[in-house]
């Protein structure tokens, strides 16, 4: 059996790619990606027509793609997440079917349950053998976890593998397992290792982000879960990176062992576990180097797949098992909904991710943002995208107060107790305006340009084309 | 009061502007470009002209790129501009 082919050509060939097919990628390459626009050109190149694009994630390094819509060589697109550039395409209205969002948990979830189909899954694997076991954690282009592209390679009808660290048989710490492999294709550069990930992460050094991190680990641990056998999950950016050293502290100074954090996985993250605040990292994403190299040394660095980070469709999801998870937040409104799809202006630059999953599955839901962004409010009447429903946010943390979500009385009282300056979500908003002055609401299109499905697969909302 | 030479005030920073000022004898002439200007063009607006009528300054060309400051830091760096721009307090 041979399953190395010479060529993404040959790959495209022997898969019978097709006008019409849905074809699947992942993100860990992130913005250094080369994969997705390299197989896009050798299908344009070949003629084909009407493919769907589901990616976990585009990226600003993907705006090829937006030619690719113009030629109807793409005519569909999913995804997680999607940057700015191609964002800002899709909002104008260039593609004429609606884009499908999902979150992480929800993609893997639709890919179980058989709701999303795709025919030919291409992983970028930074190394493999000839069979197809592959890896993120070793070779030039090491993006340790390949915690999204599972789901693509268990249930897509075929399977291409392409890598630039090709391997001797067997790859001996595989993360996807041949058996769902169909080829395996070595090329050139699967991505620019430079881009892939930052060389490190930093906590952020502006007052206000340092204040808003401040205020919530005073939420987290006053809310009462900051004990033994803790489980956290924050982000990558500077804020919420500050709000896991404000928690460190804590928990040194409490003598608190946590048992597991997860995510996208910092550097930060693995010097917490490493000094012992963790006993577990469960890591679905690399976001920085030292990640990486963690999660190919450190038997307490666990690689886990979407489906048991977030799927709604599995039995359990690590998510389940989360206490307290860290978010951000472009607009958040009355009722607590959080946008973090659109700008202010309506255009498309962000997606769930894991937003809406984690939101669901955490005992408690922080988000945390500056009241006020260049002149415009966090608090908002209507979100103008509700990416994740209100009813699953705890409590929103700004430099100026807390607002706790008014399902939440008990732990709003614990707060309070705890000499919190707790506010209402609306009084936060009429602090803003009186700053700023009350914006005008922007107008939009009548066109739906996106669809953004829930974790359940059901429609949350939709977004409309800018004018 | 007129702007006797080109000054400029400013940052393109988030939640700053940059303004640029220019003498004309005879027009005013007034350019703004503003990532909010969907929600808060007016008020920038009015509090550019606010500040050159306290000035009372009636032409000259007045540019501006605001990355969504507030009215207190619009008026400053118009001030900060019509002042380097030779105009005296009035």
């Amino acid at each position: 059996m041979n399953k190395l082919l010479a060529s993404v050509k040959e790959a495209i060939e022997k898969t019978g790619l097709k006008d019409g097919m849905t074809i699947s990628f992942h993100h860990h390459m992130r913005n250094g990606d080369y994969v997705l626009n390299m197989v896009l050109a050798e299908a344009a190149a070949m003629g084909i027509k009407n493919l769907t694009v589901n990616a976990s994630s585009i990226f600003d390094v993907h705006e090829p793609i937006i030619e690719h819509i113009k030629n109807k060589v793409v005519t569909g697109l999913e995804c997680n997440y999607m940057g700015g550039k191609v964002g800002k395409a899709i909002s104008e209205g260039i593609l004429e079917k609606p884009v499908v969002f999902r979150s992480h948990g929800g993609r893997a979830g639709d890919m179980e349950n058989g709701s999303s189909k795709i025919d030919i899954a291409f992983i970028a694997a930074p190394c493999a053998d000839h069979m197809g076991n592959c890896s993120g954690k070793y070779g030039p282009s090491a993006c340790g976890s390949l915690g999204y592209a599972f789901s693509d390679a268990m249930h897509a009808k075929k399977t291409v593998v392409l890598t630039d660290h090709l391997v001797p048989y067997p790859l001996k710490d595989s993360s996807i397992a041949e058996g769902y492999i169909d080829y395996v294709v070595e090329v050139e550069q699967i991505g620019d290792p430079t881009r892939i990930v930052s060389g490190t992460t930093k906590i952020t050094r502006d007052p206000v982000g340092l204040r808003i991190a401040a205020l919530a680990a005073k939420v987290v641990k006053h809310s009462g879960y900051l004990k033994d056998g803790f489980s956290f999950q924050t982000g990558a950016g500077g804020a919420s990176l500050a709000v896991a050293k404000y928690v460190e502290e804590m928990m040194e100074k409490d003598h608190i062992k946590g048992s597991f954090c997860m995510g996208g996985i910092t550097g930060y993250l693995v010097d917490m576990a490493n000094k012992g605040y963790f006993e577990t990292i469960l890591d679905v994403q690399c976001f920085d180097l030292k990640a990486i190299e963690s999660i190919r040394e450190n038997p307490k660095h666990q690689e886990i797949s979407a489906m048991r980070y977030a799927s709604p469709a599995a039995k359990s999801a690590a998510v389940d098992s989360l206490d307290v998870v860290i978010l951000g937040a472009t607009q958040v409104d009355t009722d607590f909904n959080v946008n973090v799809h659109t700008d202010s202006n309506g255009y498309i630059m962000g997606g769930s991710g894991g937003h809406c999953d984690t939101a669901a599955g955490a005992k408690l839901a922080i988000v945390v943002a500056p009241l006020i962004r260049a002149r415009l409010p966090l608090i908002v009447d209507h979100v103008l995208c509700k990416s994740t429903p209100g009813d699953t946010i705890d409590v929103i943390v700004t430099q100026r107060g807390i607002a706790v979500n008014p399902k939440r009385a008990e732990l709003k009282e614990k707060l309070v107790k705890a000499g919190l300056p707790v506010k209402d979500i609306s009084e936060l908003k009429a602090i803003a305006e009186e700053i700023t002055g009350v914006p005008k609401e922007i107008k939009r299109g009548d066109r739906v340009v996106a669809n953004v499905l829930y974790r359940d697969g059901t429609l949350l909302d939709t977004i409309k084309n800018t004018i | 009061m007129k702007i006797l030479k080109n000054a400029v005030a400013g940052t393109l920073e988030s939640s700053d502007l940059f303004v640029q000022i220019e003498p004309d004898e005879n027009n005013l002439t007034l350019e703004i470009d503003s990532v909010v200007a969907n929600q808060h063009m007016d008020a920038i607006r009015a509090a550019v002209l606010e500040t050159l009528k306290e000035f009372e300054v009636s032409s000259g060309k007045i540019f501006i790129k605001d990355k969504g400051a507030l009215d207190c830091v619009i008026r400053a760096r118009v001030e900060t501009a019509l002042k380097r721009g030779g105009v005296q307090e009035s």
